[in-house]
């Protein structure tokens, strides 16, 4: 076991190198100086040029500049943001549980959702109620979520008023210091009336935006899996011992056709995050994906950067994990 | 006996079918895919066509009549079939010309990361270690990072544009094939009639290219147009964002994106890209499977 998590580690090595090396020379290709950006158009005299160029590092060889880089990630220093001037890791970090609690929830949508649904779509094999599962699945499959996102808010919250069109939580009514940095478990803390409800209410569309295309995948997946194990001598043997279908289904075989199903869902905390970058813009949602594309816009390349290194450290930490447990829970993919 | 068994062999051999029929015959049998593909078939005229029958220029504007509602509803004409948009121009034609900008950028995306794939795909597995371990590691840096999140770095180092959008796309889609070409080519060249046209001398071109490529063709057929669809989501989330074709390109992202603001007065002009790219996407996806399912009968999802 420990050999595997080792050479599992070490693979992961090279992609971090690589990694940081393609954020370094990303940065350095984008036209425009970044001194000249950070000062502006009034421009200054050449010796304070010379100072802030200095202050950059940029008066230092390339390789050199690649070398501190590598340095300061090794340290936690992930940069400034220029628009704020804060450290990357410090807004990073304060936004994250905001988009983490998001992916929770879509997740949670995704999962309580569509395992059923995979299983009874098994079950009664070619039936309508399976053929429009199905349909829904490929729809769902194929959604674009920026505009899922904007049509349920002109339906749900516009047009029918069922829940609020932005935000996490009323900000008027209920303010509260964030101690965890998640509004729902925040809320609860608080013990305020209402506002775990409130906090709820904000979550339940971006949520469900998110948990979409997770819902379709892990519907299909759930169903293909399902078939396959029906069709196994154990579940043969459970029933011809007359046990009961409901509990064929939903224990035999259900457990079974869910190691596929959970590898699945951890390989979409990727998808989760990109997701997550058209979640929180349509619904102004705080997290770091908004983040990221207010970086762009402010033309705030450090921010960029780090945000890119930190979201893409995220999920290769999650894979790595997901990789683990699976090994853990199945000798075979160990000694692989 | 043995002259019973002799008599019934050539009634056991097939009439010969040539093989797109075969094609044809298995893959109608799905009817999603049939239905999928025809629409395809459909918007791929339109697309063709958009000069000739978009009622008007996809910027034209019209100064007195803006954002006119469609046909049906109360305040619509049939002038402006689907209505027309914050500045006046009209629904129908931009939409039909966004449906030649989404498959331009689906399958430029899918022709690139194709041929791109299949040479880093066979370079993998036919020019020795260092070439493999390298390639298989950029792809694998490449899938560690969440796609619109790599594709956004992309647009931001280049500039957001409609040849950028297609960069990164294809930057973020790319791996997808190198790996399928690769893992394929790998089982491929392990078979024995491989080693027979080794045997015979063939030479190392020859070989990965007439010998070995045309056997992986198939799950890179499919993958190809699910890719499609794939790409097109992409560049309408890019576009959406604001970092794809720029305005005022009558892409169905961007299009998305500038109708937000009318979002409570006028909820068509947000409603209708949307149906565009849906409707597309479905489609393609429909059509992939049933592409699937008719050329390899073992990754037939049941």
């Amino acid at each position: 076991m420990l050999r595997f998590i080792l050479r599992r580690l070490a693979l992961t090595i090279p992609t971090f190198i690589a990694l940081m090396f393609v954020t370094f020379v990303a940065i350095r290709m984008v036209p425009g100086d970044p001194v000249e950006v950070r000062v502006g158009e009034r421009g200054i005299s050449a010796e304070r040029l010379e100072m802030f160029r200095r202050e950059l590092g940029l008066d230092q060889p390339v390789w050199k500049q690649f070398a501190d880089y590598v340095w300061q990630l090794a340290h936690g220093d992930f940069g400034s943001s220029i628009a704020t001037n804060q450290k990357v890791l410090t807004e990073f970090a304060a936004l994250f549980p905001a988009t983490i609690e998001l992916s929770v929830a879509g997740m949670l949508f995704a999962v309580l959702l569509g395992i059923p649904a995979g299983t009874i779509a098994a079950a009664r094999r070619g039936s309508v109620y399976d053929q429009t599962l199905m349909g829904l699945s490929v729809t769902g499959y194929s959604m674009p979520i920026f505009w899922w996102g904007l049509l349920l808010i002109m339906f749900v919250a516009e047009r029918w008023g069922l829940t609020p069109v932005s935000g996490r939580i009323d900000l008027i009514k209920y303010y509260f210091e964030p101690v965890t940095g998640f509004m729902v478990i925040d809320a609860w803390l608080s013990g305020q009336a209402g506002a775990v409800k409130d906090a709820l209410h904000h979550l339940v569309l971006p949520a469900i935006v998110l948990g979409t295309i997770p819902l379709a995948v892990i519907a299909r997946m759930t169903r293909s899996a399902m078939l396959e194990v029906l069709g196994e001598d154990y579940v043969r043997t459970a029933r011809a011992k007359g046990v009961p279908v409901w509990r064929v289904i939903g224990v035999h075989a259900l457990r079974n056709a869910l190691i596929p199903v959970v590898t699945i869902i951890g390989l979409q905390v990727g998808a989760l995050m990109a997701g997550a970058v058209l979640t929180e813009t349509i619904f102004s949602w705080p997290g770091v994906g908004k983040w990221l594309i207010e970086s762009i816009a402010r033309r705030d390349y450090p921010a960029l950067q780090g945000g890119v290194m930190l979201i893409s450290s995220v999920v290769i930490g999650v894979n790595l994990l997901v990789d683990l447990t699976y090994g853990f829970i199945n000798p075979r993919i160990r000694h692989g | 006996m043995a002259d019973i068994v002799v008599q019934d062999i050539p009634a056991a051999i097939p009439q010969d079918v040539s093989p797109l029929r075969a094609f044809w015959d298995a893959f109608k049998e799905n009817r999603g895919a049939v239905a999928g593909l025809f629409v395809v078939l459909l918007i791929v005229l339109i697309a063709i066509l958009a000069d000739v029958i978009a009622p008007y220029g996809p910027n034209e504007q019209f100064r007195d009549a803006v954002r006119v509602a469609p046909m049906w509803t109360d305040g619509g004409s049939s002038r402006f079939i689907l209505g027309t948009d914050g500045i006046g121009r009209d629904m129908l034609s931009r939409l039909m010309h966004g449906a030649r900008i989404s498959l331009f950028i689906g399958t430029a995306v899918m022709g690139v990361s194709f041929i791109i794939g299949v040479l880093l795909g066979l370079a993998c597995v036919s020019l020795g270690n260092t070439v493999d371990v390298l390639v298989t590691r950029l792809m694998d840096l490449i899938m560690a990072v969440p796609s619109l999140v790599l594709a956004i770095l992309v647009v931001a180092v280049l500039g957001p544009s409609l040849t950028n959008t297609i960069v990164a796309v294809t930057i973020v889609y790319l791996p997808r094939y190198v790996r399928l070409v690769r893992a394929s080519a790998l089982t491929e060249l392990g078979k024995d009639y491989v080693t027979a046209a080794r045997v015979a001398g063939v030479g190392p071109w020859r070989l990965m290219f007439t010998t070995v490529l045309p056997n992986c063709l198939s799950p890179l057929i499919v993958q190809a147009a699910l890719g499609v669809s794939d790409a097109i989501l992409e560049a309408a989330a890019l576009g959406f964002l604001g970092l794809g074709a720029q305005p005022p390109t009558a892409e169905w992202g961007t299009m998305l994106a500038d109708a937000r603001e009318f979002i409570r007065s006028d909820p068509w002009l947000v409603t209708l890209p949307g149906i565009a790219i849906l409707i597309t996407v479905v489609s393609i996806n429909l059509a992939g499977d049933g592409l699937r399912d008719a050329l390899d009968p073992k990754m037939r999802r049941s």
